[in-house]
This record gives structure tokens, sequence and C-alpha cells, in this order.
């Protein structure tokens, strides 16, 4: 028979450093795996390596994402096992039975991006205290530098809303960020199928049984009052789709901003940005903390401010993400100039297949606050009769215009003309 | 006494099950074996993801001719519900009890929610006794589903048990093996996830798919199905929108025994082209040049 492959006593702490390597690697595990996992091992007793592997990856993966991730963490961990001798003979060279110590991967480098410098926090209470410091010398009555926000009188704040977001002075922009955050967003809702029980409404889609009957318990089978289906009503899955690129610069920061606040508020959004690559942003969103979210997008982009091939974008989104997030009767909204390096004909095909896709779909363009902006670039004139609603993005009074908008949608798909 | 999986000879191994797969005409590759046993053995749901047509609902099919055990599918779809899911309550009989108890002047029937008003949908025909043949549970394209339907099902897969509000917590008189499945138009959610096992099921390969067709399809000849897997393998590395599956292939094989075909040629790879893809832009994209050449390689 041949020897188990671990010993028992250590195969326990050895999952658990197993655990952590599968941590470090970015794939969530919790203890009831771990019990799993065990109790999976002890059902086949593997006696060579892709058995344990297999076992490990049903128990430990939970999509196809984390796949490539288990198989390197895996792979470090098997060869650091060998390394040690615990593999099937034991024990260890010296006579002693070690643990395995498994060196975890380095933390990913961040990368240093340009055109996104770090922002004056307006919170810094360490920075506060050591102003003090500093001018403890000089002149002990000196305040620490002013943390308030500045209130605006009303055209102060009307003309803060008309600016646009090119033009804003740091402090502005740091207003109009908490603004950003306090836009309510929702959107528009849909007819789910899924119905509830509703008394003294039409017909519905047919009698709700149950309340129906229940109701007339209490007056021993009459059926005095009927129940009707009505059906539930969703809101609508959200997909951003935002430029990233150079020509986007000035309006990137605001805007990440804008995707986070409509992030926030609702469960079904999706935000993805691209420039030469399509990368989606909507987990790094998730922080509570914006100054942490916004960190964490930073890290993960790769091509900040760089070209754009906006039709190679749609592409990647079409073929790998649509059919999963653009269900439901989704709000599709690209965010971008137009200007476009990639071929024509490409991002034309998959702007019109993303408006087939999409229930609505909505191209927010920057450059439309300035009045004498005409569509005459070549990306934005092939992308413009596939689109549903051509809308401003520059200042945050368009914002609160494109959230009053998406919260009125009408429950009807827009008549589309037929294009070849 | 509650049913459970029979120590059947094939949940002995993993060998052993594969071997019983290939049996029973299921190719399997490592990873959705080894997953499938440790699911049955752990009695812990499986949760089957892939592109359409690579065979996801197929393994529950297989598994219970396997076990000889009884079938049960729920087909998911949006706003599926409990009622349609769980169990229904035999409203008509209920109003139609009420009204007889009364007329006849019998003794007030008070309780209209007993056993005999419930009508037994899939997941509680799953756990409830039968005939005592042990049950595979299939549930189908979850992913078609909604969240208060998973919110629900988390019940039933957690502790195999229904609360029925009238009637109170129905519990398991038979365990049955649970399988998911899910063509990933949707992130299933974390708490459900957990439950479950889980194994990605790929394209096959080519020597995978021709053992398939030459299984499920023996009336194609060797040189035929050869052909055919090869053309599919060169056909799944074009940009296509949408890629065949393994349902597709078979289709196709089978609409090329029903022609006559004993190998392929380039008209009639055109002509039946519509039974692998199906999107109008993938059949713009695969011009006929492409095809042509495709059919080449495919043949040499």
């Amino acid at each position: 028979m041949t020897a188990p492959l671990l010993s028992p006593a250590l195969l326990t702490r050895n999952l658990v450093v197993f655990g952590r390597v599968l941590r470090a690697s970015g794939i969530a595990v919790d203890p009831g795996q771990l019990v799993d996992v065990q109790r999976a091992l002890a059902l086949i007793t593997p006696t060579d390596a892709p058995q344990f592997y297999y076992a490990a990856r049903a128990v430990f993966v939970r999509r196809l994402e984390e796949l490539p991730l288990f198989d390197r963490a895996f792979a470090l961990f098997w060869s650091e096992l060998a390394r040690r001798d615990l593999l099937p003979d034991f024990p260890s060279p010296d006579g002693r039975r070690e643990d395995v110590v498994i060196p975890l991967p380095p933390e990913p480098e961040e990368p240093v991006l340009a055109g996104m410098t770090e922002e004056p926090s307006g919170k810094r209470p360490a920075g506060a205290a050591a102003t003090v410091q500093e001018h403890a010398g000089t002149d002990e009555l000196a305040p620490p530098r002013e943390q308030v926000v500045p209130i605006r009188t009303y055209s102060a704040a009307e003309r803060l809303r008309q600016k646009d977001f090119g033009h804003l002075t740091p402090a502005e922009l740091e207003e109009a960020r908490t603004l950003l955050q306090q836009l309510r967003w929702q959107v528009g809702r849909r007819r789910a199928r899924r119905t509830h029980p509703a008394f003294g409404v039409g017909p519905g889609r047919g009698l709700h049984w149950r309340a129906t009957v229940r109701t007339s318990l209490r007056a021993a089978g009459e059926l005095t009052r009927l129940a009707w289906r009505v059906p539930k009503t969703k809101p609508r899955p959200l997909v951003i789709l935002g430029d990233i690129s150079g020509s986007m610069d000035r309006y990137t920061r605001l805007l990440l901003q804008f995707f986070y606040a409509v992030r926030r508020g609702r469960s079904e959004v999706e935000v993805f940005v691209f420039g030469t690559r399509l990368t989606r942003i909507t987990r790094d969103l998730e922080h509570r903390n914006v100054e942490e979210a916004m960190r964490r997008v930073a890290a993960h982009i790769l091509d900040w401010s760089g070209g754009t091939r906006i039709g190679a974008a749609l592409r990647t989104f079409n073929r790998q993400w649509a059919r999963r997030v653009l269900s439901r009767g989704a709000v599709t909204i690209v965010v971008s100039d137009g200007w476009d390096r990639g071929e024509a004909e490409l991002l034309r095909t998959e702007i019109a297949r993303l408006q087939r896709t999409s229930f609505r779909l909505i191209w927010l363009n920057p450059l439309l606050g300035d009045a004498q902006y005409q569509p005459l670039t070549v990306g934005m004139q092939t992308a413009l009769p596939y689109v549903d609603d051509f809308l401003p993005a520059h200042n945050l009074a368009s914002l609160t215009d494109l959230a009053r908008r998406l919260s009125d949608l009408e429950q009807r798909r827009p008549l589309r003309r037929m294009h070849r | 006494m509650v049913v459970r999986l029979p120590h059947h000879p094939a949940l002995q191994s993993v060998e052993a099950l594969e071997a019983a797969l290939n049996a029973h005409g299921y190719v399997p590759d490592p990873a959705l074996s080894m997953a499938l046993y440790l699911a049955l053995r752990m009695e812990k749901p499986l949760l089957l993801e892939g592109e359409a047509g690579v065979g996801k609902t197929e393994v529950a099919k297989v598994l219970a001719a396997i076990l000889d055990a009884e079938l049960i599918r729920l087909q998911c779809y949006e706003g599926i519900d409990l009622a349609s899911a769980g169990y229904e309550w035999n409203y008509l009989r209920q109003i139609l009890a009420l009204r007889v108890a009364e007329a006849s002047g019998a003794a007030r029937l008070d309780d209209v929610f007993q056993r005999e008003f419930l009508i037994e949908r899939p997941l509680l025909r799953a756990i409830t006794a039968g005939d005592g043949r042990p049950a595979v549970l299939l549930i189908d394209e979850i992913d078609r589903a909604d969240d208060e339907f998973e919110a629900f099902l988390l019940e039933v897969l957690s502790d195999f048990q229904i609360s029925i509000p009238e009637l109170g917590t129905v519990r398991a008189e038979r365990v049955p093996a649970v399988i998911l499945t899910s063509n990933r138009t949707r992130e299933i959610h974390d708490a459900l996830k957990r439950r479950c096992l889980y194994a990605w099921i790929d394209y096959p390969p080519f020597e995978k798919e021709l053992r398939i067709v030459q299984t499920k399809v023996p009336a194609a000849g060797e040189k035929l199905a050869r052909e055919v897997c090869q053309f599919l393998q060169l056909l799944r590395r074009q940009d296509l929108y949408k890629l065949p599956g393994i349902s597709e292939t078979l289709d196709w094989t089978h609409a090329l025994v029903v022609l006559g075909q004993r190998e392929l040629d380039e008209a009639i790879v055109t002509r039946t082209i519509g039974c692998l893809v199906k999107y109008q832009e993938d059949l713009r994209s695969l011009r006929p040049e492409t095809l042509a050449g495709l059919v080449r390689q495919a043949r040499e």
C-alpha cells in the first residue's frame, strides 16, 4: 500500500498554510472550506499530486476566474512541499518533522500612473498636528491649516455646478466630490416576472390564490376579497463603460468619483474602464472608503491616459461580459469623447451589438458641454446612429440631469432604426 | 429512516465513478469526476458552470441512470417562485372542502392546510420518500432565477428541509444528490456557492469529443466522425460570439448522417453551418474562404 501523502498531524497545518497562500493569491477562503477539504482528502486518501489537486480544486475554486490563480498557488505550495521533502518520504533529512512555511507570493507592485497625482486630502489630522509642531517654535498661536470646506452661497453653489470639471481648482474638486456622493441614483424600474399579492387592483397576472384563500378563511370559504398577482418592479441593472485614455484625462478623476457614487447606492451596477484594453473595476469600487476605492482602481488599471481603441474594448465587453451583465433589461452608459484610434468598422459592429443587447444605450460626452462642439471625429460619427441618448457629462449639472433621466426612464425600449 | 444514496459500487472510488460514467456514454474530465465523487460522498450539492451546450445537464441524467435513481428536474427561470418549485396548496380542493363541510352541516372543517391538500413540486418531491428510490435533483440553469429564489434554495440545500408556514417544517425523508447548472449569465451568490462544490465544464478536446460523437452517433462512420471533430476544434478557435458546444456537434453529425454524408466537403458544410453557428454576426464573419480553409484543414 502506498504511503499516505502527508502525515495527518501536519495535514491540518499545511492546509491552513495553503489557505493563506490562496488568500494571498486573491481567492477568498473561509474556514468551512478548510474543513471540507480535509473531509474530501480523508475520503479519497490521495496518493499523488493530481488527486490532491483535483480534490482541493473542487472545494476551493468557486468561479472560473479563480482557476489560474489556484493553479499558481497550488504549484507554489507543491513545489515547496517537494523541496522540503515532505512528499512520500518522511521525515525530513535531519530526522525532525518540520512545519511547512510557504513564502507568500510578493505583493504586486503598484504601477506609477501618469496623470493621477495625489489629491490633497480634505482630512488630515496628522498633517494638522505636524503643522502645529512646526510652528511651535515661532508662533504658538498659529492655528492649524483650515480643513473645513467653505460654505458657499447659492449662486456660488450654482456656479460650481455649472463649472466644467476640467477647470475645477483642487478645493472645488473636493466639494464636487462631496456633492457627487450625495446625488441619488435610481434607475427606472422594470416589470419583473415575480409577482406579489395586492387587493383592490385590476386583474394583473391572475388571481393570487394563496392570499385569496387565506382571506376567505375568515368568511368560512366565501371569496369575499380577491387578491391579484401584481408584477413586482425591480431596478434595471446599469453598466458603465468609461473611457480613461489620454484625451479624457481632465475628466477622469471626477468621472471615477461619479462611477463610485453610482456604484455605492445600488446593487446591480457594473463598471468597466477602457483605453487600450478593458478592465472591470466593479469590485474595486466596492470599498466603503472612497479613497481606498480610488487607490484600488488606480492599482488595477494598467492603461491610463494612453490611446483609445473603443471598438476593441467594446468587442471584448460584448464577448466576455455582455451575456453576464446585460440581461434583465440593463441600461448601458458609455462615457467617452469619441476620440478613437481603432478601426471604424469594428466600432460600428460592436456598438450596434451593444445597442441591441441593451435596453437603452446612453453616450455621455464631456465635450458636449462646449456649445460649439460638433461630433466630427470619426469615432463619434460612427457611433452616433447607434446611441439612444447623446448627453453631456462635463459638470455637476449634467450629471444631476442624468440622474433625473435615469430615474424617469420610459418603460418601453426606445424605437430604433433598423441598421444593416 | 431517511433514504440516502445507496452504497453503489460506482461510488466506491473516483476511478469507479469515472468508469461508470464512461460506461453510460458520458466522457468526464478528471476535475469533474473528482468533484462529482466528492459531492456525492460528502452529500454536498455540485455546481456545474460552463458555456451552453457542453453537457452539464447530461451529467445529472447519466448519474440518475448509474444509480438507478429518480431524476427530479427543476428548470429555473426568472421569477420562479415557491409555488412552482417547492409546493402549492390545492386551492380548489380547499375551497370545495370548506363548502362541502358547510353545506352538509358537518363539523366545521377548521384546518384545510393538511398534507392532503398540498401539491408537491420538484423541491418538495425530492426530499419526500417517494417510492423509496434514491433521487438526483437537477436544478437547471440556476443563473436564470433571481435572488429571492436563491435565498429560498439555500434553506432547502443546507438543511434539506422546507418550511411551510401553515404546516410546519417538512424534514427530509430522502436526501437527494443535488446538481445545479449555470450558464454564467449571472454570478451566483456566495452564500449558495459556499454550500456547493464546483466544477467548470469546458469545451472538449479532440479525443474526448470524438469519443462522444462515436458513442452518441454510431451511424456516423469513422472518417466522418474524425473530420467533424477536427472541424469543430478549428471552428472554436475562430473569433465567434458564440462557440458551438457539444450538443451542436451532435446535432450536426446527425444532420450529416441523415444527408448521407460519409465525409466533409465544402458545399455541405456551407449549407449546414447553421447547425453549428446560430448568430447572424458569426455567420457573416465566417466567410466562404474561411470555411473552405477550415474544411481543408479538417480533412488532413
